[in-house]
């Protein structure tokens, strides 16, 4: 089994059955704090995602989405608990 | 040789997501989703651009970007963790209904959101059962 096998059959259908499993959290999610750390994870998720997939296609250029996905993930997560936090006060 | 290494690291990094994700939907509250997937995610996401790192060992590039990422991830995600989790306390989450003690309880001041660290200056701290915040039933939480 190659490289490029191994990345196709075993690694991307976890990362892919993970997605999915977060997502189910996302759907459910009693409250909207849990619907903010579902979608945080599901963008971290697409950093791996996109990580491995660089990887298998010798494409060193995608990391470059990684970052950015990085920077967007961390500033979804504290713009929606600033706004979670203040909701009330007005 | 470096096949072999990349096969490993990649299947620990790959298997820390999945319990990542099989933890925020299988815990019973909000803060033990949090704990689960913070810790686990940023493992896995690290191994797998270690990977990238090395896979591509001819380019400089490559191995900054990849340490950019990881100490990105590694400073930001406690951050975000904390601001959300502190948030979420604030508007009123539930505790999973098996938890022993709450010693945030009557800490935060709901008009200028201070913390109060001693426990005796607490504010209007809850005693009961029913008025406290943590969850009665399973199903405040699931």
């Amino acid at each position: 089994m190659t490289l490029v096998n191994y990345f196709d059959y075993i690694i991307l259908p976890i990362l892919t059955i993970s997605v999915i499993l977060v997502f189910i959290r996302l759907w459910r999610g009693p409250s909207v704090v849990d619907r903010v750390i579902a979608l945080d994870l599901i963008i971290t998720i697409g950093i791996g995602i996109i990580t491995v997939y660089s990887i298998r296609q010798n494409q060193k250029v995608l990391l470059d989405v990684a970052i950015i996905l990085a920077l967007i993930a961390f500033l979804s997560t504290i713009a929606f608990s600033y706004y979670i936090e203040k909701q009330k006060d007005d | 040789m470096i096949d072999l290494l990349l096969a490993f690291l990649s299947t620990v990094g790959a298997l820390a997501i999945l319990f990542a994700s099989i933890g925020i939907l299988r815990m019973p509250d909000f803060y033990l989703r949090l704990s689960v997937t913070v810790k686990a995610s940023s493992l896995g996401v690290g191994l797998l651009l270690i990977c990238a790192a090395i896979m591509f060992p001819d380019d400089a590039s490559v191995l900054t970007k990849a340490l950019a990422i990881i100490f990105f991830l590694f400073i930001t995600t406690p951050i975000a963790a904390h601001m959300i989790a502190r948030a979420a306390y604030f508007i009123g989450t539930y505790l999973w209904k098996g938890t022993i003690v709450d010693e945030l309880n009557g800490m935060y001041d709901k008009e200028t959101h201070k913390l109060n660290s001693d426990p005796d200056a607490a504010i209007d701290k809850s005693t009961g059962p029913e008025d406290d915040q943590i969850a009665d039933t399973e199903q405040e939480t699931k």
